[in-house]
């Protein structure tokens, strides 16, 4: 018989990257020219983990989804207006700063905090999901520090898929190189899936997943606790943008081949 | 079952919706929902308990109100805006703009006259004269920088005391505080594709179906939209919106009114070095007027942190079926008086969007049987002032005050009840004194520049008392107003040519066959159209959802020559394909609705070929 699961998915909010995004030097250290004006969307990878995380909740009678957030109440509010119409969760919100150079340690311990005072979390149901290279500038270290923290040794990290077998046991699908995956086949949780794109679209909006979400999210919102972040001596020396550059051509009549090739010579061009 | 049987309603009894009742359902997020939204929920929450915020839906609950917004963020508006903000600070009286990013006082004002440096302006003879004696007389009339600053603001245009905004800021503002308060729900990427009718009174509204090809017809994942029923239905969903169109197409205007002028916004936000040779001080406003061409206003406002947002209008009683806007933004910025200030910025954010300059006279039904009409869809623009923005807020403060009073008293959403109180209200309030005042103010335009000049100053000096009325032709027609000479026919033929041969913009290439100077592309504030809409609109749409433009018959396109609506379109959406008809790509569409308003081809001698429905994405900088 199938296991209900207890997922709790870990998801910060970052810039939306479709907007200008420039980094500077303030006086709290890097962070990103007029960051609270800039639309927020919750991170892509962990976006991803979510869509997941309610796909095997249909999948498995009597599983239930929580989504910790850690970012100030007002971005927060404005990125579940989006986000609360794609699937069904409870939101746990952690008042907190964002910024992309928070100490990954510092994150880590208050997520583990918020996680492991869940009212009703059954531990020995619990799969930890998250975006596996999230808050951590792509260092990936932020998830497992949380599962370290919560003392969950069963971590898996660059995650595509995740097939739950009628025995119980799940099979795991990770990243690896050569665009390969690996195959784990893991006992049961408590686990941590530290998620890459997955293998599922993007949700359509639904309403009335909106306003059932809604619901429960606005008061989640009011009650949020608040988090302070140590630098623990984090120091950033510098910091930059890796350099771009930009070439746009409309062209309707080529074919996926010549575009592929065209690319890969521009790309090799010096 | 395609888009067009879906927005009939025919076709559509096997299809089982979803189907949800609330209290008060809304088509649209703007100034004007924003005040609606703000005047109920603050009443709401100085007295929650109060037995008329009570659910009729879902007794015990709280009155459930449902917002739908179809841009995928709330701050993905577009605007100019410098506004005196009369009605947003009867809502905030205590506003202070340092509370809104991009928002400042307004310290200065200037009217510019704008004269001909690049030689290819469409100018008629006596403004040419005019332009040649000035250009002369140089400094001693006036004249620095090919601009020739008028000695005052008039007073109708004049907007001291007031703000300068980012639209796009401040619904976001606005919204934060609506949903931090808990009466409202407010959802973006959600568009509303229709009303829904019983008889004569709207019932509720259905929401854009999902999982649909571009054709709208729906392969595997289909969802079908959900209907939204509700006591009282409040469109707000701006001028070229679905729902709006849809009761105007089915309930009609009132007798002798139309909605025949428009004109398409486009502007640009940059922001300037930090060593400007000239900088400008935040809170400056200048309207311009005279170039790139007579017809096309201008603006130039100054936020603070160096950001500036400059802009034009080129509107429907522009009688030249080659009428564009990108390119001429860019000749715009690069006058002298402007390139002075501005040379040397980074475009941060472009957007674009039709504004309804009817007025008065495009005034709708505000209010009927379960629904009312609130902003600039209701006609609440004031083209003598030219402004829109607290006009709507206002709008919708004065229907969040009937609402009130209805719940209160218990009564419901009848059209006598609205009309008792929501359109009473309009009616006595100073939006309604304004829209009379300006209602002819700008008549005098489809006979010509100087005239319409002249009957726009008569009527802003006399408050609308002497103006020069003149008939406004639907906008299909006024594209062939003015007779079009041999020479300008030959070159948009050539231009055509051109486009089919190469793919080159159609604008681009209209304005170089008129001899306009090449844009010097810079890769960082002149940027090709396609590039602004990438960088600086952010333009995208998510798949799913059937395309928003239809050509009604393509017949009547095969028969233009003139593929006006392909020159205005902001985002380069539609395009000529290589038969020479047009083509819609959603990607790119910025919502502006020009195509609307730009299509010579008609049926019926009243509206163009071309329907603009109910559609996801769009514009998605934050910054317009």
């Amino acid at each position: 018989m199938q296991m209900a699961f207890h997922i709790v998915v870990c998801a910060g909010i970052v810039p939306d990257p479709l907007q200008t995004l420039e980094p500077l030097i303030g006086a709290n250290g890097p962070g990103l020219r007029n960051e609270m004006v800039l639309p927020a969307v919750l991170d892509p990878w962990a976006a991803s983990a979510l869509y997941e995380a309610a796909a095997l909740c249909a999948k498995c009678a009597g599983s239930k989804v929580w989504l910790v957030s850690l970012g100030p109440k007002s971005k927060l509010q404005q990125v579940m207006m989006t986000v609360a119409q794609k699937v069904s969760f409870e939101l746990v919100p952690v008042d907190g700063p964002i910024g992309g150079f928070a100490d990954a340690h510092a994150t880590a311990a208050a997520l583990a905090q918020t996680i492991a005072s869940l009212p009703g979390l059954d531990r020995q149901r619990l799969l930890l999901f998250g975006g596996w290279e999230s808050a951590s500038r792509g260092a990936g270290v932020t998830l497992q520090l949380v599962g370290e923290r919560l003392g969950i040794t069963d971590q898996f990290q660059g995650v595509d898929e995740i097939d739950v077998r009628e025995d119980g046991f799940f099979e795991v699908l990770e990243r690896v190189e050569g665009g390969k995956h690996q195959v784990s086949v893991c006992a049961g949780p408590p686990a941590v899936l530290g998620w890459a794109t997955g293998s599922l679209p993007e949700p359509r909006n639904s309403p009335q997943i909106g306003m059932a979400n809604m619901r429960a999210m606005m008061p989640a919102l009011q009650k949020a606790a608040s988090v302070k972040l140590d630098a623990n001596g984090l120091r950033y020396v510098s910091v930059a943008l890796p350099t771009q550059q930009r070439a746009t051509r409309v062209m309707k009549e080529m074919t996926t081949d010549e575009i592929a090739r065209e690319l890969v010579a521009w790309i090799g061009a010096e | 079952m395609n888009a067009i049987a879906q927005a009939d309603g025919v076709g559509d009894g096997d299809l089982e919706r979803p189907t949800i009742d609330v209290d008060i359902v809304c088509a649209g997020f703007g100034p004007a929902m924003g005040g609606f939204l703000t005047t109920l929920s603050r009443a709401w929450s100085q007295n929650p308990g109060d037995p008329a915020f009570e659910s009729k839906v879902m007794p015990g609950m709280p009155l459930q109100v449902m917002c739908y917004e179809r841009a995928d963020d709330l701050a993905a508006g577009v605007s100019g805006v410098v506004t005196r903000a009369r009605g947003i600070r009867t809502s905030f009286p205590d506003l202070q703009p340092e509370e809104i990013p991009m928002a400042v006082n307004v310290r200065q004002e200037r009217v510019l006259y704008l004269l001909d440096p690049a030689g290819a302006s469409r100018r008629p003879l006596g403004l040419r004269f005019a332009d040649a004696v000035l250009r002369r007389l140089g400094r001693l009339a006036g004249v620095n920088n090919y601009a020739l600053e008028l000695p005052w603001t008039p007073a109708f245009l004049h907007k001291g005391g007031g703000l300068i905004m980012s639209i796009g800021q401040f619904n976001q503002w606005v919204s934060s505080q609506l949903m931090a308060n808990g009466l409202v729900q407010i959802w973006p990427g959600m568009p509303v594709s229709q009303p829904l009718f019983a008889d004569r009174s709207v019932t509720g509204l259905r929401l854009a179906d999902q999982g649909v090809e571009p054709d709208g017809e729906p392969p595997d994942g289909f969802v079908a939209g959900m209907d939204v029923r509700a006591r009282l239905t409040v469109v707000g969903d701006g001028p070229v919106g679905a729902v709006g169109q849809a009761i105007n197409e089915r309930l009609g205007m009132p007798k002798g009114n139309a909605r025949s002028e428009w004109a398409l916004g486009m502007k640009f936000v940059i922001e300037l070095p930090e060593a400007c040779e000239a900088p400008l001080e935040p809170g400056t406003v200048w309207h311009t007027i005279g170039y790139p061409e007579p017809e096309i206003f201008g603006f130039l406002y100054a936020h603070p942190d160096r950001l500036v947002s400059v802009g034009i209008f080129v509107p429907s009683w522009m009688h030249d079926p080659a009428r564009t806007a990108y390119r001429y933004l860019q000749h715009y910025i690069q006058h002298p008086d402007l390139w002075r200030h501005l040379k040397d910025g980074t475009l941060r954010s472009w957007g674009a969007k039709s504004l309804d300059e009817s007025g008065k006279r495009g005034e709708p039904f505000l209010c009927g049987e379960q629904y009312a009409r609130i902003g600039e869809g209701s006609g609440s623009t004031n083209m003598l002032t030219g402004s829109g923005v607290d006009e709507a807020w206002a709008t919708g403060m004065q229907l969040g005050e009937a609402v009130l009073q209805l719940l209160r008293q218990n009564k419901p959403f009848t059209q006598e009840n609205l009309i008792a109180t929501y359109e009473v209200r309009r009616r006595a309030s100073w939006v309604e004194d304004g829209a009379l005042r300006a209602a002819h103010g700008r008549d005098g335009f489809q006979r010509g520049f100087i005239r319409g000049l002249l009957g726009m100053a008569l009527a802003g000096i006399t408050n609308g008392v002497l103006t020069l009325n003149g008939e406004i032709p639907p906008a299909t027609r006024q594209l062939r107003q003015g007779a079009s000479r041999k020479s300008e026919r030959v070159a948009r033929k050539a231009a055509t040519a051109l486009v089919l041969e190469d793919g080159r913009p159609l604008h681009d290439a209209l304005l170089s066959a008129r001899g306009w100077p090449e844009i010097p592309l810079d890769g960082r504030l002149l940027i090709s159209q396609q590039d602004a809409l990438l960088l600086g609109g952010k333009v995208q749409a998510v798949p799913g959802f059937a395309d928003h433009v239809v050509f009604k018959d393509m017949r009547l396109c095969a028969r233009c020559d003139d593929h006006t609506c392909v020159a205005m379109c902001s985002g380069q959406a539609i395009t000529l394909r290589a038969d020479g008809l047009p083509t819609f790509e959603r990607e790119k569409c910025a919502h502006c609705g020009a195509c609307l308003w730009n299509c010579g081809a008609s049926a019926d001698g009243e509206h163009g070929n071309i329907e603009f429905r109910a559609g996801v994405g769009g514009l998605h900088s934050v910054e317009n």
